[in-house]
């Protein structure tokens, strides 16, 4: 009886926290929210400049009513989304040929380190001139931020799956396709997710710089066009409504990652 | 009836810096139903040897004369190397899923083992969900789904604490001698080798030579656990002991 009263209060202190913790989170929102906008209607700070959060939303809902807001998420999203599963596919698949050749992933290592530390911002301007200015650039620029990450990550978690899990297979006669997809895939199943978030927050950094660069639509291009004509409140609006989007998107791979980690 | 032949076997093996001879003209004879146990110094190559019978390295040179058709070697690790992501009976049928031959029969075997052995309604669990003998047997169960002529045991309790090392041994055992396996176990442990086995083949250092080989004779030969008890023991203890001695000094 006793024990039961003991975890009863152990369990309400923990509760308790999670209250307290949550309160000051949201706590915190407010306070900024409502100070931005008290000192910008007291004139302190320049809404010309930093805008406010009322402005913000107005401009949100100003662009919801031309019909503007969903054409230029959905533009940004669908890059994303292309080239984040493009990346993801490309990434593992180069991964799975760099563990099954160990002279070719011995060859390509300097290629790889190279590649993976340059900053790829400076191809922007080549890609521009060998994709256009079009959508294919900013894809083609997201996937050279993201896949070489990947590559990496991926690649090192393969060649460190369990070896006697593999001597095991071997055991049997296991070829190596069968050793890849019996053991090695599944076994890094963790990896790969992890190595996805990164993905996707590298593909939000590659998108809005191509867009940034050459779009003509997205949230990319409404921030570059505000910053152009002065308006700061469509910059920030861009700002935040990117925000959103990444954190959607965000807790729509830890979900998937919480399906796929339930199973052991 | 003979199963396998070892003539001369030698392995170097090749390094940058150096060849390290591991194990040098080992000459050895198994015969059916019989359990033989390799104890030796570490590192002296007796990992060697169970890798180039299962087809794991390549020899030197030597021959391994397999005295049956097809002869199948089955493998168990120091490690349970148990899938985490399979449950038991998925784990039980790897080997046969590996080989194509996942029959309504190879099943049926399967999961008589499993019921045989007391894990049948565990068969829908995890490994995480296991004890640690647990989990040793259903590594066995999986080796002897393929219906292997000799079984090869790499240190298999080692992973376990001494409690329950000496209650699995006793069920390894008894499975291996109810299923009429061959086996070929390399082992740390002096008291595990005399236990267990029909004979104790002792191994110097590397480059490893045969140092001496000891027929285990007991009166009422019975479980391992029991025949620690018994009266012959100690004396091949302190016989092995003293090959083993020897050499580490
Ligand atoms: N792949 C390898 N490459 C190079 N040297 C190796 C390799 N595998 C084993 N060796 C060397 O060969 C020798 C014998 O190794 P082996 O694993 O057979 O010993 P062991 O008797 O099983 O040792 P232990 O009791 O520690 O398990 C060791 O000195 C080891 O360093
Ligand atoms: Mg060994």
């Amino acid at each position: 009886m006793k024990a039961k009263e003991e975890h009863k209060k152990y369990l309400k202190n923990i509760k308790w926290q999670n209250i307290k913790v949550i309160t000051s989170q949201i706590l915190i929102f407010i306070v900024f929210m409502v100070s931005w906008q008290i000192l910008s209607d007291k004139g302190v700070i320049n809404t010309f400049l930093c805008s406010s959060p009322k402005k913000v939303l107005e401009t949100i809902i100003s662009l919801y009513k031309s019909n503007d807001l969903l054409i230029h998420v959905w533009v940004t999203l669908k890059e994303i989304l292309i080239s984040f599963g493009l990346g993801s596919i490309i990434g593992i698949i180069f991964a799975a040929i760099l563990w099954w050749s160990p002279f070719l992933s011995k060859v390509l290592d300097p290629y790889l380190t190279i590649l993976n530390s340059l900053p790829k911002v400076s191809l922007g301007p080549i890609i521009i001139i060998w994709a256009g200015a079009n959508q294919n650039s900013i894809i083609l620029m997201a996937l050279l931020i993201s896949t070489i990450s990947t590559i990496i990550s991926v690649y090192v978690g393969f060649k460190h799956t369990n070896k006697t899990s593999i001597k095991l297979l071997k055991s049997f006669n296991a070829n190596k396709f069968q050793i890849f997809i019996k053991a090695v895939l599944p076994y890094n199943i963790n990896t790969i997710i992890s190595s996805l978030k990164i993905n996707l927050s590298m593909t939000f950094v590659g998108v809005i710089m191509g867009e940034l660069l050459v779009s003509k639509q997205g949230l990319g291009y409404l921030i570059n066009y505000g910053s152009q004509v002065f308006n700061t409140n469509l910059v920030i609006a861009g700002v935040v409504l990117l925000g959103i989007l990444t954190s959607i998107l965000y807790f729509l791979i830890l979900f998937i990652e919480n399906k796929l980690k339930k199973e052991w | 009836m003979e199963l396998l032949e070892i003539k001369e076997l030698s392995k170097n093996y090749l390094t940058k810096k150096q060849v390290i001879c591991a194990i040098k003209n080992i000459n050895l004879l198994i015969k059916e139903n019989q359990f033989i146990a390799l104890v030796g110094p570490s590192g002296c190559g007796k990992s060697t040897i169970l890798s180039i019978i299962g087809g794991l390295e390549k020899k030197s040179s030597g021959q391994i004369n397999f005295m049956k058709k097809n002869l199948k070697v089955g493998y168990m690790f120091q490690e349970d190397a148990l899938f985490p992501w399979l449950n038991v009976l998925d784990n039980c049928m790897l080997g046969l899923k590996i080989q194509n031959k996942e029959t309504k029969e190879n099943k049926k075997y399967v999961k008589t083992l499993l019921k045989k052995y007391g894990l049948s309604s565990f068969e829908k669990s995890y490994p995480k969900e296991l004890s640690g003998g647990m989990r040793q047997r259903v590594a066995l169960i999986r080796t002897l789904a393929t219906k292997p002529d000799i079984l090869l045991l790499d240190e298999p309790f080692s992973a376990l604490d001494y409690q329950t090392r000496i209650t699995v041994s006793d069920d390894v055992f008894k499975i291996i001698k109810q299923e009429k396996k061959t086996a070929l176990m390399v082992s740390h442990d002096i008291n595990e080798a005399i236990s267990m086995a029909d004979k104790v083949i002792v191994l110097s250092n590397r480059p490893s030579i045969i140092k001496n080989v000891y027929e285990i004779k007991m009166e009422n030969k019975s479980t391992p656990s029991e025949n620690r008890k018994n009266k012959k023991f100690n004396e091949y203890y302190n016989l092995i002991w003293k090959d083993l001695d020897h050499y580490e000094s």
